[in-house]
C-alpha cells in the first residue's frame, strides 16, 4: 500500500518526448509551409486589398459604383441566384438516388457528376457554345425561335451549372450513403408521406453537410472564370460577370478599379473560408463522410 | 388482430430469399420468428410491414387483403435492429411522429398527442427523458423508445426486428421480461425476429423456424423442442448427438441394440437417431449403445454436463444429476433412452 503511494509521490521521470531528435525538422517543415501560405496567398489578399485603396475610400467606392461594374456585380448574383439552387436540386436528387436505390448505370453517373472536376472550364464552355452558338448544333433552330443561349445570360448560367454541379452532389453521397434508409422507413411505416419523409427526416439529417455543399457551389459560381469567359462574349455592362469585368479593367491598364472588384470576390473568398470553418467546428459530425475540400 | 401470409416468394438478383412461405399468426400471439443468420427472417417480416414487395404471395391483416397496401397504409409498428430512431429529434418528438404526419382531419390535438406521449413514456418506463435526444440514450432505453414510438399509432400489428440483437447480455434478459409484460398489456399481436433460441423458446407462444428461406416448423416452443418436424429444427434449437440407426421389425436399432424409441414404420434404412444430452444415460462400461471416456465435467445450473469421448474421437454431452460420483478419466458406456428418429437424407 505505502509502496503504492510511494510510486505515486516520487517525482515522474523526466518524459523524453518520440519526435526530440527531430525537433528542428518539425520547425523547419513548419516555417516553410508557413513561408509558403504567406508567399502565395497571404501577400496576394493583401496586395488585393492595397490596390485597391491606392486612392483611398472615395477611389474604391467610385470603382465599384462605376455602371458596368454594377452591370457585372447584378449579372454575377443573377447567375449564382439561379445555378445555386438548380445545384440544389440536382444535387439531392442525384446522391438521393445514389445513396438510396439501387439501379443500372449508378457507378456511370457517379463518374458523370465528378466530370466537371476534371474537365477544363474552358472546354465545357466550347461545348456550350457548339450546341448553342450561332453555327452550333442548335443554334439556328434558338435563333428561328428568338432565343438567345450563347453570349447571353442562359449560356452563362448553363455553364456555370456544369462547372458547379459536383459540389452538393460530392457533399450529400457519402452523408447520404453513410446514414442509410432506416430512418426514411421508419417514418414511413409510421404513416408518413415520402415528400413528408424528405421534409422531416432526410433534409434535417443532411442540412449542415448540405449549407457546406451550398457555400462551396455558391463560391465556385460567382468566381467562375475559365467557362463562363467562353460563352459571354464579353459585351461589357451586358455578359459580364465580375471576374471577367476584373479582367477587362486590368487589361485597360485601369489597376485601381480591376483590384477594387477584384476586392469583392477575395471577400467572398474570406466569408466562405470563415463560414465554412464554422460549419466543420460546429457541426463536424454531421458533415462527415463527406469529402472535405 | 391475425397476421396470414400466403405464398410467399422473394428472390434478390436471383438469389433466392424466402420459398413459398406460409404463416398464420393468431390473434394476440407473440410469436417469435427464429433462424439461423441469413436465413430470410428479416425479408419475411419487412415483407409484412410492406417495405419489401414479395415476388408472389399475399399478406393478410385479419380479413384484409394488405398485399398492395403501401407500407403508410399498412399501420404496422415496426421495430428496427437498429432502432432508426430520429437523431434529430427529442424522445418526445420521435414517440409523437406517427401522430403529426396524420392528415388533419385524423391527426389528434395537441393536448390529446401531448397526453399520448406521456402515457407511452409511462409504459415504457421513460418519464422525464421527453427532450433527451437519441444519442444521450442507452442501447436498451433506444430500444424503448423505438417501441414507444411504434406503439403510438395504434398499429394493428407489431413487428420486431431482432429487438435486443445489439445489447449486451444483462439487458437483454431485462428487455424481454418487459417485453413481454408489455405485450401481455397491450394484447397486441407481435412477430419478433430473433436468431436466439433461447430467446425464442422464453418469449414466445410460438415459434416460427426459418432456415434457408424456408419454414421447417412452426409450434410452441413445447411442440418444437420435443417434437421437432425436421433434423436442422432438432440441432438448431440445440445440442444433439446423431446415431445412425435401422428399423427391424418394428423396433429401431442403435449399433444392434434396441431403443426405446418409437418407430415410424416397420423396416427399413438408413435413418438417424438424434439425442440431447438428457436422452443419453451412463450405465457400466461395455454395456449400453455406446461406450467411451470422461473427458470433462461441468456444472450446468442445477445438472452436471459430463463430456464423453468415443474411441473415433467424436464426443457426447450427457446430462447427469448434480452428485454424481463420475470422474473425468472414467470408462463408461452409455444408454440410449430417448430421441428423435429421422430418415437419414
Ligand atoms: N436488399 C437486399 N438485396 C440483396 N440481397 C438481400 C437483400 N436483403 C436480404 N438479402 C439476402 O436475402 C437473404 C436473407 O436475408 P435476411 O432476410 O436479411 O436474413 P436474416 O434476417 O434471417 O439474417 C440473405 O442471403 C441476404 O443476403
Ligand atoms: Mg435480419
Amino acid at each position: 500500500m505505502s509502496d503504492a503511494i510511494a510510486v505515486h509521490l516520487a517525482p515522474p521521470s523526466p518524459s523524453v518526448p518520440v519526435v526530440t531528435e527531430r525537433r528542428w525538422v518539425r520547425r523547419l517543415t513548419i516555417a516553410v509551409a508557413l513561408a509558403f501560405l504567406f508567399l502565395f496567398v497571404i501577400l496576394p489578399l493583401a496586395v488585393v486589398f492595397v490596390e485597391a485603396f491606392r486612392r483611398g475610400w472615395g477611389g474604391y467606392l467610385a470603382a465599384l459604383q462605376e455602371a458596368d461594374a454594377q452591370a457585372a456585380i447584378r449579372l454575377t448574383l443573377t447567375v449564382a441566384a439561379i445555378s445555386v439552387p438548380a445545384n440544389v436540386i440536382f444535387g439531392l436528387a442525384a446522391s438521393w438516388a445514389i445513396a438510396k436505390f439501387e439501379f443500372k448505370g449508378k457507378s456511370l453517373l457517379i463518374t458523370l457528376i465528378d466530370l466537371p472536376f476534371s474537365v477544363s472550364p474552358v472546354v465545357s464552355g466550347l461545348i456550350y457554345l457548339l450546341l448553342f452558338g450561332a453555327q452550333g448544333l442548335w443554334g439556328s433552330w434558338l435563333m428561328a425561335h428568338g432565343v438567345k443561349v450563347a453570349f447571353a445570360l442562359p449560356g452563362i448560367v448553363l455553364a456555370t451549372i456544369f462547372v458547379t454541379f459536383p459540389f452538393v452532389a460530392r457533399q450529400l453521397i457519402p452523408l447520404m450513403q453513410e446514414q442509410g434508409t432506416a430512418e426514411e422507413e421508419a417514418a414511413l411505416t409510421l404513416g408518413a408521406s415520402g415528400w413528408r419523409t424528405f421534409l422531416t427526416v432526410t433534409l434535417p439529417n443532411i442540412r449542415w453537410g448540405l449549407l457546406y455543399g451550398v457555400l462551396l457551389c455558391n463560391a465556385r459560381a460567382m468566381g467562375e472564370f475559365g467557362a463562363v469567359s467562353v460563352v459571354s462574349g464579353h459585351i461589357r455592362g451586358l455578359t459580364n460577370t465580375i471576374p471577367l469585368h476584373v479582367e477587362i479593367l486590368y487589361n485597360e491598364y485601369n489597376f485601381v478599379a480591376a483590384f477594387a472588384v477584384a476586392s469583392l470576390l477575395a471577400c467572398l473568398a474570406l466569408l466562405t473560408l470563415a463560414l465554412k470553418s464554422v460549419l466543420e467546428w460546429r457541426h463536424g459530425a454531421d458533415l462527415a463522410g463527406g469529402a472535405h475540400r | 388482430m391475425g397476421i396470414r401470409v400466403a405464398g410467399v416468394t422473394k428472390a434478390f438478383a436471383g438469389a433466392a430469399a424466402l420459398h413459398d412461405i406460409d404463416l398464420a399468426v393468431r390473434p394476440g400471439e407473440l410469436l417469435a420468428l427464429l433462424g439461423p443468420s441469413g436465413s430470410g427472417k428479416t425479408t419475411l417480416l419487412r415483407i409484412i410491414a410492406g417495405l419489401v414487395e414479395a415476388d408472389r404471395g399475399q399478406v393478410f391483416f385479419g380479413g384484409l387483403d394488405a398485399t398492395t397496401l403501401p407500407v403508410q397504409k399498412r399501420q404496422v409498428g415496426f421495430v428496427f435492429q437498429h432502432y432508426a430512431l430520429f437523431k434529430h429529434m427529442s424522445v418526445a418528438d420521435n414517440i409523437a411522429y406517427g401522430l403529426r404526419v396524420r392528415t388533419r382531419a385524423s391527426r389528434p390535438s395537441r393536448a390529446e398527442i401531448r397526453r399520448r406521449t406521456s402515457e407511452l413514456l409511462d409504459l415504457v418506463q421513460l418519464s422525464g427523458y421527453e427532450s433527451r435526444f437519441p444519442s444521450q440514450l442507452s442501447g436498451g432505453q433506444r430500444q424503448r423508445v423505438a417501441l414507444a414510438r411504434a406503439l403510438a399509432v395504434e398499429p394493428r400489428v407489431l413487428l420486431l426486428d431482432e429487438p435486443f440483437g445489439a445489447l449486451d447480455a444483462k439487458v437483454r434478459k431485462d428487455l424481454r421480461a418487459w417485453l413481454r409484460d408489455i405485450h401481455e398489456r397491450t394484447g397486441k399481436t407481435t412477430v419478433f425476429v430473433t436468431h436466439d433460441q433461447d430467446e425464442a423458446l422464453e418469449l414466445a407462444d410460438r415459434v416460427a423456424v426459418l432456415n434457408q428461406g424456408r419454414l421447417e416448423q412452426v409450434g410452441s416452443p413445447d411442440d418444437v423442442q420435443d417434437h421437432p418436424a425436421t433434423p436442422f429444427v432438432m440441432t438448431f434449437l440445440g445440442q444433439a448427438a446423431r446415431f445412425p440407426a435401422d428399423i427391424r421389425d418394428g423396433r429401431v436399432l442403435v449399433r444392434g441394440k434396441p431403443v426405446p424409441v418409437a418407430a415410424s414404420r416397420s423396416q427399413g434404412s438408413p435413418f438417424q437417431l438424434y439425442c440431447r444430452p438428457w436422452h443419453l444415460k451412463p450405465t457400466a462400461p461395455g454395456q449400453g449403445h455406446q461406450t467411451g471416456t470422461i473427458s470433462g465435467v461441468r456444472r450446468l445450473g442445477s445438472m452436471r454436463r459430463i463430456e464423453v469421448l468415443r474411441a473415433d474421437g467424436a464426443k457426447l454431452e450427457v446430462e447427469v444429476p448434480l452428485a454424481t460420483s463420475l470422474r473425468q478419466g472414467e470408462e463408461i458406456g452409455l444408454e440410449i433412452v430417448d430421441g428423435v428418429l429421422f430418415p437419414e437424407s
